[in-house]
């Protein structure tokens, strides 16, 4: 239902259930004026932006992912439209439509370094004040770079290259064998799982 | 002040200019709920903007989270919102039963609906009387927590653990209940009204109580929406949404219960409707104790949850299993979900993207207090600075998740 009425709205594409939950991509250029339909328009009336979020994927052009959740309260459905931009580019921002996207866009700044266009208020927000770089990259180091440390000569606290005691320790568990999520010979446990799982998410998406 | 030098001498009227004051309320202010830090300009004692200053609490708890199996991610929801540990627990539980597609059995989905409640109830009651303590009565936290410490032992005895649960796991809970808690929690579920009442003889009447919340920090529904609130704060403004009953998981399509509405939006509602909210979910707790029957609590497809340390001494297979599990972990398909839970706080959400190995590819944790605090600015401004601190003590802010 959702998702055919959907495909009347301009800017989106890809619109598909993924496990029960409707997706759709979104233009970049356009967002505002789509996001402002998905809100005002009665058969959407996404009056609730409940989350929005940056995904990295490195090896990917453009890089990031700009992840919006949105719910209606009246129709009882949710949707999530996903952005693709990079670093360079910047995504419309969506506050005029909710303002609960103002803090959201900063952590996506903040976590991504995703810039967003027309956010008048696109400071840092979970980082500590002078932070440099991007946490959430996946090419940050889990480390970081610097770290706090009591200075007792100074009689401060200061920010100090990380020296790790011991090599960083990342374990690799994954043997070639246990990659194989369904082993041979077990295909059918697997199918029938499946099974199931499609029935229920096809009786929830009856009651939505 | 002024210049006396361009005052217009002729006329004898003088021009007095007040500046506008910069404030710094927290982060060590005890009113701040954690660490918060506000940056205040006032306009005599009003305040004429609110800017809060966030993430002094910031661990990098969804990085932290891409680096660990799926297993060993689950702890680290305890420690968000540190009040409503299990509650968070069940987002991330919730989030990768779906992506894994298993199904809970029974008992173990009665279980964690039981033990939601009580984290709820847990909640409430911390926020409801240190948000009393904020504006100033003492007594009701007092109270309060001597009633949590009875909710704690429930914890403890489930878990092993009063705050840092760890107890519900993929695919149901880490273990069943030990033998007479049922019976213990249903001896202080028929005490428990009692206190409420208690509670409310202190409060909901009392007349300083009334002129420090009545009217303070109101938020109309459409705000409310647009600024992405949910829960008790949502349904103080009046709209009726609550995700238990809207988009039920585990057990909550067949238990029976009410949702709490306000009409004015105001921190005298949003407390009211706290209030009203514990005994709905003492009337929950009382209809999963009748209902919950003996059985597994936890998937029996040892591919996802360990075997039991028995199994263990006799059978090969199991150790094997249990190796896997807690060195490489179980990989999770490839997929993306959103999964949000009605937590005491209101939406809790988790959006997990998995690639299809033993680890999260990126964990997002939609936090409830993130959308509070950004609205705290447009609920305290031209209220006095006392009543900041009411509008944030009635919004039951939790910087354990919101700094994530």
């Amino acid at each position: 239902m959702l998702v055919a009425a959907l495909a009347d709205v301009a800017g989106l594409s890809a619109i598909r259930i993924e496990k029960g939950e409707v997706v759709a991509e979104a233009a970049r250029d356009t967002l505002v004026a789509t996001m402002t339909t998905l809100r005002d328009d009665p058969r959407f009336a996404f009056q609730q932006m409940m989350d929005l979020c940056g995904v990295d994927w490195p090896q990917r052009v453009p890089r990031f992912d700009v992840v919006y959740n949105l719910l209606s309260v009246t129709h009882n459905q949710r949707l999530r439209v996903i952005v693709a931009t990079d670093a360079a580019t910047p995504v419309p921002s969506t506050h005029t439509v909710w303002p609960a996207c103002t803090w959201w866009e900063r952590e996506a700044w903040d976590l991504f370094g995703i810039v967003f266009s027309g956010q008048p208020d696109l400071r840092r927000i979970l980082t500590d004040y002078g932070f440099e770089g991007h946490p959430l990259r996946k090419d940050f180091p889990l480390s970081g770079y610097v770290e706090l440390r009591y200075d007792e000569e100074r009689k401060s606290v200061v920010y100090d290259e990380v020296k790790l005691t011991q090599d960083f320790r990342r374990f690799d568990f994954e043997s070639p064998w246990e990659a194989m999520t369904t082993l041979p010979g077990d295909e059918k446990v697997y199918q029938e799982r499946a099974a199931e799982m499609a029935r229920r998410l096809a009786d929830e998406g009856k009651g939505a | 002040m002024s210049d006396p030098a361009v005052m217009p001498a002729a006329t004898g009227k003088r021009t007095i200019e007040i500046d506008s004051h910069a404030l710094n309320f927290g982060p060590q202010h005890p009113a701040a709920h954690g660490v918060l830090r506000l940056v205040l300009e006032m306009d005599g004692e009003v305040i004429e903007r609110a800017d809060p200053h966030i993430g002094l609490l910031h661990r990098g708890t969804e990085k932290l989270i891409e680096y660990k199996t799926y297993m060993q991610a689950l702890p680290y929801f305890d420690r968000l919102d540190y009040v409503s540990p299990m509650c968070e627990e069940h987002a991330f539980a919730l989030a990768t039963e779906k992506l894994l597609g298993i199904i809970v059995p029974e008992r173990g989905q009665w279980i964690r609906t039981l033990f939601a409640e009580i984290t709820r109830i847990l909640n409430h009651l911390l926020n409801v009387t240190t948000y009393a303590l904020d504006v100033g009565a003492i007594t009701p936290s007092l109270w309060g927590f001597e009633e949590r410490e009875k909710l704690m032992e429930f914890h403890e005895a489930a878990s092993g653990a009063r705050l840092h649960a760890n107890y519900f796991r993929p695919g149901g809970v880490a273990k069943d209940l030990p033998a007479g808690l049922t019976d213990k929690i249903a001896a202080w579920a028929e005490t428990f009204p009692k206190f409420l009442t208690d509670l409310e003889t202190l409060l909901t009447s009392n007349r300083i109580w009334k002129q420090r919340t009545v009217d303070i920090g109101i938020i109309s529904p459409e705000d409310a929406l647009g600024y992405g609130f949910s829960g008790p704060a949502l349904r103080a403004s009046g709209v009726a949404w609550d995700l238990r009953r809207s988009q039920p998981y585990d057990k909550y399509a067949e238990v029976d219960f009410d949702v709490a509405v306000g009409r004015n939006g105001d921190c005298y509602d949003r407390y009211l409707v706290r209030l009203a909210e514990m005994r709905e979910s003492l009337r929950i707790i009382h209809q999963c104790l009748a209902k919950m029957k003996p059985g597994p609590v936890k998937v029996q497809d040892r591919k996802f949850s360990p075997p039991s340390r028995a199994d263990m001494k006799r059978s090969m297979e199991a150790l094997i299993h249990h190796f896997k599990l807690y060195t490489e972990g179980y990989h999770v398909p490839a997929g993306a979900t959103y999964t949000a839970v009605e937590s005491p706080k209101g939406e809790f959400g988790v959006y997990l993207v998995a690639d299809g190995s033993s680890r999260p590819y990126r964990c997002k944790i939609r936090s409830t207090g993130f959308a509070f605090l950004q609205a705290v600015e447009m609920m305290s401004k031209r209220h006095m600075l006392a009543d900041c601190v009411a509008v944030i003590g009635s919004l039951d802010v939790v910087f354990g998740e919101i700094d994530r």
